[in-house]
């Protein structure tokens, strides 16, 4: 249908491809989508997977149990050179089929349930307040990043874990260290000081039990011949870890630079707060900080619109893409926080920003929760607030799937 | 129209509750309770929103009175 399968190896689309705006997908697949919903693409090793663009296609195949995240497979496609690091093969819950995905999800859900998130919500707010205290008494200019859109998450993330904020610099390196590699090595070395860390904290919470957070209440259950062994609680801690901060912060600086660059989309939610949640589903949509809703590998011949995806067949959901397919979303590449809004609490949730599937992500209720605070602290307490360097000149990060930004000077 | 969840399935994202509280809860553990298996007529479209959204196709729902 799209890319015939005679197509020469080389000829086909090169994934990834670096955006040209921060908020809109690469001029590349916005092509691919338009010429349908699936796509063969070639990744960085030379190997061919498919590219899903389309949304009811993507959230067939996320939900269907015979495409498996299993990434210690022979068979699972590593998408950028850093994903072949070993650390990565077993990574916790997101890099495991049932039943252990299962097991392990099930332990952490007390822990990200809605009710739970909601008990947090006025510590954040505070911290959120004292952020932009301090970032008003230091004066502009400012980096976003380090001042603000990092600090919150990070801080959020080692309270619910039990790890010492004090270590924060160490971890926050670390954990771009491992995600922004350009190499399987480099991965590699940032993932073991990161797993080094943990298992020292975990011995320390092993000696101490009763502690607060995660690790410490996961430390008590840990037996190695049962469901939780010490292996799997430090998969469990980094997996938490490195995904509890990095999207979340990179999705508070897009999102600021993406409601800068839209001041009439600004004025309409400032006039209307009550706008706020709806509007945060909006930016998750068009933002589509991971660019990526999943990656699997098909373990049976699976048809899908008159085309087979092959047993063995690597599969990558766009989360860009799928999110902006006409047949969902109206007008899909623009930005309107009133897009969501109705009667309707749902209505526009149908992005796939989060995912699909029993993989669709546990920190969402978390990530949301901060997001709103985040937002609506910063453009209270700051209302100048402003971009300190022309669009075009951002250091936005390149050669991955995760987006972002190196620094965000802002000024007011 | 009659609604039923597995909570087998339930991975505890809580889409459902955020579609409509009237309808669905989590408990302690996260995982998706039912309040009431016969949602008023004016829940109906919400309830419709968060079989939609279930990520793991827990929500089942149907017409008429019971679940079958
Ligand atoms: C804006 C912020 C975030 C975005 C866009 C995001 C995105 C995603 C996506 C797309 C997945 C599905 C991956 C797949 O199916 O292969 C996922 C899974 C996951 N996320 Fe997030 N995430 C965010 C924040 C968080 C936070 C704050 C945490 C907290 C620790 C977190 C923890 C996880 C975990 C543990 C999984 C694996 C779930 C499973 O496999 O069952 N994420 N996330
Ligand atoms: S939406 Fe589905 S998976 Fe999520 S809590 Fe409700 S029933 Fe469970």
């Amino acid at each position: 249908m799209n890319a015939p399968p005679t197509t020469a190896n080389e000829e086909l689309f090169a994934y990834p491809q670096d955006r040209a705006c921060p908020w809109q997908p690469s001029p590349g697949y916005q092509d691919l989508g338009r010429r349908g919903p699936l796509h063969r693409v070639r990744l960085w090793d030379g190997r061919t997977i498919w590219m899903v663009t389309g949304h009811t296609q993507a959230r067939r195949l996320l939900a269907d149990p015979r495409m498996s995240a299993d990434r210690s497979r022979d068979d699972f496609p590593a998408v950028l050179p850093r994903l072949d690091a070993p650390i990565f093969k077993p990574i916790a819950i997101i890099g495991f089929d049932p039943p252990v995905h299962d097991v392990h999800r099930r332990l952490l859900a007390p822990d990200f349930s809605l009710k739970h998130v909601r008990a947090v919500r006025p510590q954040v707010e505070e911290l959120a307040r004292r952020l932009a205290a301090d970032m008003l008494r230091a004066g502009p200019p400012v980096d976003l990043v380090q001042a603000y859109a990092l600090p919150i998450p990070s801080m959020v993330i080692s309270e619910l874990l039990g790890v010492p904020y004090e270590d924060h610099e160490f971890f926050e390196a670390k954990t771009v260290g491992l995600l922004q590699a350009k190499s399987a090595e480099d991965a590699e070395r940032a993932g073991r000081e990161l797993w080094d860390y943990l298992d020292g904290l975990i011995t320390r919470k092993e000696r101490e039990p009763g502690g607060s957070g995660v690790l410490s209440r996961l430390a008590g259950q840990v037996t190695e011949d049962g469901d939780l062994t010490r292996e799997d609680l430090l998969r469990i801690a980094l997996a938490l870890l490195i995904g509890g901060h990095d999207t979340t912060s990179q999705m508070i600086a897009l999102g600021v630079v993406t409601l800068l660059e839209h001041p009439d989309q600004l004025a309409a939610l400032r006039a209307d707060p009550g706008a706020l949640p709806a509007a945060i589903d909006e930016l998750l949509r068009l933002v589509s900080i991971t660019d990526v809703s999943g990656v699997r590998v098909a373990t049976e011949d699976i048809e899908i619109d008159g085309e087979v995806i092959r047993a063995g067949e690597g599969v990558l959901v766009s989360s860009s893409m799928t999110n902006r397919d006409p047949a969902v979303f109206p007008r899909p590449y623009e930005f309107d926080v009133h897009r969501t809004v109705g009667d309707n609490a749902a209505s526009g949730r149908q992005h796939l920003t989060f995912g699909f599937g029993i993989h669709q992500c546990l920190g969402q209720n978390l990530a949301r929760m901060e997001l709103e605070v985040a937002f609506s602290v910063l453009f209270e307490e700051i209302p100048g607030l402003r971009l300190g360097t022309p669009l075009e000149a951002l250091p936005t990060r390149s050669g991955g799937t995760m987006q972002g930004v190196h620094t965000l000077p802002v000024e007011w | 129209m009659w609604v039923s969840a597995d909570r087998e399935r339930c991975i505890s994202g809580g889409r459902c509750m955020a579609a409509t509280s009237e309808v669905f809860d989590q408990d302690e553990d996260g995982i998706v309770v039912v309040l009431t298996s016969n949602p008023a007529p004016e829940q109906e479209d919400r309830v419709r929103k968060a079989a939609y959204l279930c990520p793991s196709r827990a929500i089942r729902i149907g017409d008429g009175p019971a679940g079958g």
